[in-house]
């Protein structure tokens, strides 16, 4: 029998209506997302000046060929990435689980506490920088100012490679892990008390219990925090760009200690103007991201949880 | 029925957020342009080129045009001029470029209006030569008025000459370094017998770029060639700021830093490299130091270092009326009262012998006739041909400068990583 109009339409809208609710975020998505990646794909097969798109002209892979075996300083861009990758997802991640345990008990005040993990993360990313790399300075900072009554010298934190690395890390330390410290305490407040009980009476410590109950059970929110931790700290590019702020900000220190992989696309991009070049820089690192944030999973699965 | 209504509902909802991103999506484009019937001007600037007062003047004078200004540090500045310039949106109707930038930017004069057809080539005769010449493109467009010219001198601080036991009176200041060998001779007398904590110079990149900037040739020669390696001039300024690093003259500081700032507040150092720009800075970073500075001659002669471009991007939705304001910013008269209001060299030497600016002097500087000091300097300047990536190669120098102050390498060792550095830069 044939459906009259009203029922085809009955039909169509069953059928089509859903796609139309997630539609804004696959058309958003499609814009600022999709298009850009695709964009910049084409562009890296390209010698292309950034404001010169007419005199672009198609090479094929020649930039991914220049950049993974004619680079040195995308290499010491990488190595940088990693080690700050490592320098600030560990701490991260162990200061918020510590953090988040001495939130999770009856203290006083405790809603100023936990509302005052969050504060760093909502405040600008440049201003912070900025200060940090006054905390940072070599002459008059605070933190050499500190260590010069235990004896230590001047550090010229911006000149050595561990010691800028350090300095970057503790800027992304500080702001990050309140953030990861309230979702693990939301998290540890559904653990319920009868397993701390059952543990207690089976003679378990505090520590024991810690580590036996409340990170196994914490797992996936672990696992969420790394991961995202770990696909923030590989794009690193305001913290080393404003840690040396001036003419020389793209490099990453005199002899680019500290210029991380998202820094080095930035200077090739709209230092040298090579689009081309620094759309390359991009996707490698796109896939370095995902590598490594496959990683961060493997190892934080292996968490037990029996 | 009511399940249908409900539909109907959900799917103009939906219809509303589809809308609703569509408008997001176009209200991020439309937002300049004339309200109220003026027209309205912006001005993308960096560091202080003196023009608020100005710009009042201008408004009183033209009530139907309203200009606001936006000022950023210089690196950042020259980045986000190229990729509003990249994406064809989000230049000011007047951005401003310097030397160091100028000629990278005429490489692309399609992006920028030729000031030629709109009146520019009437007015060529104003400006120095070579200032002229340098922001010409291929075709012969000009995409820019020229605003100021560095000029070279050396600031110096009279009261750690003082304390030191060198002569504090200017002219014998200048008669103490005929050339840069007897300047950082100077520099081993005075950190003899320094103040506490102060060096006789703020940086080696700094001193560096006034010796590059008296050279015959730069970083360039004629045919864009970089010729960093093969240039004796550049290595043997290169040694000698390397012998007063490792004299310990320097206090280890890069130019454009917020630590160099600091320095100036805190009187690090004794001597600083002073284009006329310079001047401005000091002022605005240390307000307390006025009359402690003073200002001598530069070792070497003349030479330049900086100066600036007014440019009209042709994505601009007033270019005529922008076009005029360069005009008007960067005429005479205007460049008369920012000299003598903010310390910047005119560009236009029918400047040189008026009285008005050749007997000025600048109370924050001792009253140093810094009128005379310049306009002489920029009087004996020779040009050097800026080749199209100075900027860049000039801050491989101070990162290779830098790495030699910060004892991370020596000096023939920076030097040849240098080399090979700028080599990369196309």
């Amino acid at each position: 029998m044939a459906l009259t109009f009203a029922e085809r339409r009955q039909k169509w809208d069953v059928k089509l209506s859903p796609f139309g609710f997630i539609s804004p975020y696959f058309l958003i998505f499609g814009v600022f997302g999709l298009f850009p990646l695709v964009y910049t794909a084409v562009v890296s097969l390209q010698k292309r000046n950034l404001i010169d798109a007419e005199g672009a002209q198609f090479i094929g892979f020649g930039n991914y060929e220049q950049l993974l075996f004619h680079d040195p300083y995308f290499w010491n861009s990488m190595g940088n990435t990693v080690s700050l990758w490592l320098l600030t997802t560990i701490p991260q991640i162990l200061f918020a689980l510590g953090i988040a345990h001495l939130l999770n008990r009856r203290l006083r005040g405790r809603m100023f506490f936990r509302m005052g993990m969050i504060l760093p993360n909502i405040t600008s990313v440049a201003a912070v920088t900025i200060i940090f790399a006054q905390l940072f300075g070599r002459d008059f900072g605070l933190v050499n100012w500190v260590l010069s009554w235990f004896g230590a010298g001047q550090v010229d934190w911006q000149a050595g490679t561990a010691s800028s690395h350090t300095a970057i890390a503790a800027m992304v330390v500080w702001r990050w892990t309140g953030y990861h410290a309230l979702i693990f305490l939301a998290s540890m407040q559904a653990i319920p008390s009868s397993m701390y009980e059952a543990a207690t009476l089976d003679g378990a410590k505090g520590w024991q219990q810690f580590w036996r109950i409340t990170v196994p059970l914490l797992r996936p929110q672990i696992i969420f925090s790394t991961v995202i931790a770990t696909t923030g700290n590989m794009r690193l590019l305001a913290e080393p760009l404003l840690f040396n702020p001036g003419t020389a900000a793209a490099t990453g220190g005199s002899d680019r200690q500290f210029q991380t992989a998202a820094l080095y696309l930035y200077e090739q991009g709209f230092a040298k103007y090579d689009f081309g070049y620094s759309s390359a820089i991009a996707l490698i690192l796109a896939v370095a991201t995902m590598l490594v944030a496959g990683l961060s999973y493997l190892v934080t699965r292996r968490i037990s949880t029996d | 029925m009511r399940p249908k209504t409900r539909n109907r509902r959900i799917r103009l909802l939906a219809g509303v957020g589809a809308a609703l991103v569509a408008l997001t999506a176009v209200s991020a484009c439309g937002d300049s342009g004339a309200a109220g019937g003026k027209v309205k001007l912006s001005l993308g600037l960096f560091g202080n080129f003196g023009y608020t007062d100005l710009i009042k003047e201008y408004q009183a004078a033209h009530p139907d045009i309203e200009i606001t200004e936006r000022t950023a540090a210089y690196s950042d500045h020259h980045k986000n001029l190229a990729a509003h310039l990249a994406t064809g949106a989000g230049a000011a109707d007047i951005e401003a470029i310097d030397t160091g930038y100028v000629a990278q930017f005429k490489a692309t004069p399609d992006k920028f209006v030729d000031l030629n057809t709109v009146g520019g080539d009437k007015l060529k005769d104003r400006w120095l030569g070579w200032k002229w010449a340098a922001s010409l493109g291929k075709g012969g467009q000009q995409i820019g008025y020229g605003t100021d010219v560095g000029g070279l001198a050396i600031c110096y601080r009279r009261d750690m000459f003082k304390t030191a036991g060198l002569p504090e009176d200017r002219d014998a200041v200048s008669a103490l370094w005929p050339t840069w060998q007897a300047f950082f001779e100077t520099g081993k007398r005075f950190q003899a017998q320094a103040p506490q904590g102060v060096k006789f110079m703020d940086g080696g990149p700094t001193v560096l770029n006034a010796i590059v900037g008296q050279a015959p040739q730069g970083y360039y020669d004629q045919n864009d060639q970089i010729i960093v390696g093969s240039n004796p001039a550049l290595r043997q300024g290169w040694d000698l700021v390397v012998d007063a690093v490792k004299a310990n003259l320097s206090a280890g500081l890069l130019y454009s830093t917020p630590q160099w700032n600091t320095g100036f507040t805190q009187g690090q150092f004794a001597t600083v490299t002073c284009p006329a720009w310079m001047m401005t800075k000091i002022k605005d970073q240390a307000p307390d130091t006025a009359g402690k500075w003073d200002v001598a001659a530069v070792p070497g002669g003349g030479g330049n270092w900086g100066g600036s471009y007014l440019t009209v991007p042709k994505q601009g939705k007033h270019t005529k009326e922008a076009a005029d304001l360069a005009a008007w910013l960067t005429a005479p008269e205007q460049q008369a009262k920012v000299f003598t209001s903010k310390g910047l060299l005119p560009s236009v030497p029918s400047l040189y012998d008026d009285p008005k600016i050749t007997g000025y002097t600048n109370a924050f500087f001792n009253n140093a006739p810094v009128g005379k000091v310049f306009t002489d300097a920029a009087k004996k300047l020779n040009p050097q041909y800026q080749g199209p990536k100075a900027g860049d190669v000039q801050t491989e120098f101070g990162n290779a400068m830098q790495r030699v102050e910060q004892g991370k390498q020596d000096g023939p060792a920076a030097w040849q990583q240098l080399v090979g550095d700028v080599a990369k830069i196309k």
